[in-house]
C-alpha cells in the first residue's frame, strides 16, 4: 500500500482577472514508504501548493490525497492540523527558523504539537546535523546552512512518515546546497522517511530515485485551460 | 513546549514593549487598590481616632473646625471660651467626662496640649483602652512644670525623660518665638495610634499662664473634650438645642463622628478624581496590551504560520496569544501589589507623621481582590482582538 496517493486533484485560485485558474491538477501520483521523489517545475507551477495540500495547509478543491490510509481532504482543519503534527516533516527554502528561540528549541518545537517534547532525541538530531556544539544558538548567529541544517533537524523531530521540502536548496551555495540535500536525503533514509522534494534544479535529478515533472501535469492543466475549462 | 512557554517566550521576546505594559497594568492596579483603601481606611481610621469622645463644645465657630482643633490637633481653635463654660457643662448630668483643653504654643513644629493630668490618667482613648507611660515617666500635676510627650512627638524630636525644653509661641514653629518657661519631660506615651502620639502634653495652667499671653485670659480654654454617659443619647440633642440653636457664643460638634464622615463626603470629590484617574490608566493599560499584541501578531504573522505548519491548532495560537496577554496583565497585577506596598507603607507613614493616626494599608480590603480581577478582564478583553488575528492568520501566505 503506497503511503501516499493523490488522485484527481484540482486546486484553483482567481486569476487578478476573477477567473478561476487550476494551479494544481494531479490526476495520479503516489509515494511509496521510504521512497524519495523530485517534483520539478518552473516558478509558478503550483509546486509550493502542491506540498501546502498535502501538508493540509490548504484544501484541494476536487480530488483526494491519501497519506497512511487517511484522506486529509476529508479531514477537518483541526484534524488536519494533528495529522500534520503527527505525520509530516516540512522544510521550507527560507528555513522559516522563530528567532527568539535556539537551535535546541526550535527543533523541539517540531515535536511540541505531535507526540511531545523529547529533549534528548532532538539534541541527537542536532548532533547528527553537525550543529550539536551550536544547540544554545538562536538563529541570527548561525550560517544559513547552519539554519537549514537546524530546519531539516526540526522536520524530522517528530519522526514523520513523509517529509516534505520546498526548495530546500534554494537560498543556499552550491556546496552548502550539496550538503543540505546530502542531510535531508540520508536522514530520511535512516528514519524510514518517505521524501517529497519540490526544484526547479534540473541537475538533482539523477540524486533521486524517481523524477515527477509537474510540466506533464500543466500540460494537461493549459489544455483545459485553453479550452475554456476552469 | 507547551503553549504557556511559548506565550513566555513572546513577552521575553518583546521585553521592552511588554515591560512598558507591565509598568502601565501595575501603575493601574496599584491606583485603583491605594485611592480605594487609603478611603476606606482613612475614613474608619479617623473616625475611630476621635480619643473615645463623644462631642466638642468650643467657641463659636465652625464644628469641623472645633473638631479638628479639639480631637486630632489639627487646625487652630476659632477662639477661646471661659473656665465657668466648662464648669457648667461638666455639671450637666449626662456627662460621663469633660476634659478641658488648651493650645497656642508649639515644641519645633509639634503642638503643646494643655489639659487636666486626670485626661491622660483616667481617659479610655479607645475602647478599654487607656494611656500608657512608657519606662520610668510619671505624669504632670497642675502645677508643675513637666510634659508627657506622645510617642510619635518624642521619636521625631529626640527627646525622652528627663529631657528639658522651651516652649515655642503659636502653632507654627518660629525660632524667634521662644517663651522663657523650661519644661522637663516626665513621661512618653506608648503608642496609640491616635493623634495624641504627635502632640505635647502639659499642665492646662502653663498654657494659660505662659509668658507673653495675654493674663486676661488667663482662665480662658480652647475646647472642652465630652464624653455622655452610657445610653444618654438625649444629652446630645438637648446640648445642640442649648448652645447651637438657643446659644450664640458656643458650639457643640456632637456627634463628633459625624463632622469627621461629613468632613470626609465633602472632600469624596477627591477620590472621585483619583478613581477617573486609575481607570484611566487602567483603560490605558488595556489599550498598551491590544496594541503591543496587535503589533506583534503583525510582525510575528510568519511564526504563527511557522507554528502552524508544524502542527499547532488554531485554538492553540489563539491561545498563545491570549496567554501573553494575561500573563503580562497578571505579572502588572504581581507588581501592582509590590507598588501598593511601597506606597501603603510611605503614605501611611506621611499620614502618621502629619496627623497621629495609624493607617493599616495592609489589612484586607475588597479592592485587593477586584481591582487585580478587573486587570485580568481588562487584560483578557484587550488579548482578545490580537488572539482572534492570530487565530485567522493565514498559514499559505505567511510561509
Amino acid at each position: 500500500m503506497s503511503l501516499l496517493s493523490i488522485k484527481g486533484l484540482v486546486k484553483r485560485y482567481p486569476s487578478d482577472s476573477g477567473a478561476q485558474i487550476d494551479v494544481v491538477r494531479i490526476p495520479s501520483l503516489l509515494v511509496e514508504p521510504g521512497e524519495q521523489i523530485l517534483l520539478k517545475g518552473e516558478s509558478g507551477s503550483g509546486k509550493s501548493t502542491l506540498l501546502n495540500l498535502i501538508a493540509g495547509i490548504v484544501v484541494a478543491d476536487e480530488g483526494e490525497i491519501v497519506l497512511s490510509g487517511e484522506n486529509i481532504c476529508a479531514l477537518s482543519e483541526s484534524a488536519r492540523d494533528a495529522h500534520r503534527a503527527r505525520s509530516l516533516g516540512y522544510v521550507f527554502q527560507n528555513f522559516n527558523l522563530l528567532n527568539g528561540y535556539t537551535s535546541l528549541e526550535n527543533v523541539e518545537l517540531g515535536m511540541s504539537f505531535g507526540s511531545g517534547v523529547d529533549r534528548s532525541y532532538a539534541k541527537n538530531l542536532l548532533d547528527r546535523v553537525g550543529l550539536g556544539n551550536r544547540q544554545d544558538y538562536r538563529p541570527e548567529r548561525l550560517s544559513q546552512g547552519q539554519k537549514q541544517r537546524v530546519a531539516v533537524a526540526r522536520a524530522l523531530a517528530n519522526r514523520p512518515k513523509l517529509v516534505l521540502a520546498d526548495e530546500p536548496t534554494g537560498n543556499l551555495d552550491p556546496k552548502n546546497a550539496n550538503l543540505s540535500l546530502e542531510l535531508i536525503q540520508s536522514l530520511c533514509s535512516e528514519n524510514g522517511a518517505a521524501l517529497v522534494l519540490v526544484s526547479h534544479d534540473s541537475d538533482l535529478d539523477e540524486r533521486f530515485e524517481r523524477t515527477v515533472e509537474l510540466a506533464e501535469f500543466n500540460q494537461a492543466r493549459m489544455a483545459r485551460v485553453e479550452g475554456g475549462s476552469s | 513546549m507547551r503553549a504557556y512557554e511559548i506565550a513566555f517566550r513572546g513577552i521575553h521576546q518583546h521585553r521592552v514593549s511588554s515591560l512598558i505594559t507591565i509598568g502601565a497594568v501595575a501603575l493601574a492596579c496599584s491606583m485603583l487598590m491605594l485611592v480605594w483603601a487609603f478611603k476606606k481606611e482613612a475614613e474608619s481610621s479617623f473616625v475611630g481616632a476621635n480619643g473615645g469622645f463623644d462631642a466638642v463644645l468650643g467657641p463659636r465657630g465652625s464644628k469641623l473646625q472645633i473638631v479638628l482643633n479639639g480631637l486630632y490637633h489639627l487646625d487652630e481653635s476659632p477662639g477661646l471660651m471661659k473656665w465657668e463654660d466648662y464648669e457648667q457643662i461638666a455639671k450637666f448630668p449626662a456627662i460621663e467626662a469633660a476634659y478641658p483643653i488648651a493650645v497656642g504654643d508649639n515644641y519645633r513644629g509639634y503642638r503643646l496640649v494643655g489639659t487636666v493630668p486626670e485626661y491622660l490618667q483616667n481617659h479610655y482613648y479607645t475602647e478599654g483602652k487607656p494611656f500608657e507611660l512608657g519606662r520610668g515617666g510619671t505624669l504632670f500635676s497642675d502645677e508643675s512644670m513637666l510634659a508627657v510627650a506622645g510617642s510619635l512627638a518624642a521619636r521625631r524630636l529626640g527627646v525622652g525623660v528627663g529631657d528639658t525644653f522651651q516652649p515655642y509661641h503659636g502653632l507654627i514653629f518660629n525660632e524667634d518665638a521662644i517663651h522663657e518657661e523650661v519644661y522637663t519631660v516626665s513621661g512618653v506615651l506608648e503608642p496609640t495610634g491616635t493623634p495624641a502620639d504627635r502632640v505635647i502634653w502639659i499642665p492646662l495652667k502653663g498654657i494659660q499662664t505662659m509668658s507673653g499671653h495675654n493674663p486676661a485670659a488667663a482662665t480662658d480654654i480652647s475646647a472642652v473634650l465630652l464624653k455622655f454617659k452610657q445610653g444618654a443619647n438625649m444629652a446630645g440633642f438637648q446640648l445642640d438645642m442649648l448652645y447651637n440653636k438657643q446659644g450664640n457664643r458656643l458650639t457643640l460638634a456632637w456627634p463628633a463622628n459625624r463632622t469627621i464622615i461629613q468632613f470626609f463626603d465633602k472632600i469624596s470629590w477627591i477620590d472621585k478624581a483619583l478613581q477617573a484617574m486609575a481607570a484611566l490608566v487602567a483603560i490605558i493599560a488595556g489599550g498598551s496590551i491590544l496594541a503591543i499584541l496587535y503589533n506583534a501578531m503583525n510582525e510575528r504573522s510568519r511564526d504563527i504560520a511557522v507554528l502552524r505548519a508544524l502542527g499547532a491548532k488554531k485554538m492553540t495560537v489563539f491561545s498563545i496569544s491570549l496567554l501573553e496577554a494575561l500573563g503580562m496583565t497578571f505579572a502588572g497585577v504581581v507588581a501592582g501589589f509590590a507598588v501598593y506596598a511601597l506606597f501603603g507603607f510611605a503614605i501611611g507613614e506621611v499620614v502618621q507623621r502629619e496627623t497621629g493616626v495609624a493607617l493599616d494599608p495592609f489589612s484586607g480590603n475588597a479592592s485587593m481582590i477586584w481591582a487585580p480581577v478587573g486587570m485580568l478582564g481588562i487584560g483578557f478583553l484587550s488579548g482578545l482582538v490580537p488572539s482572534v488575528k492570530a487565530y485567522r492568520t493565514e498559514v499559505a501566505r505567511n510561509l
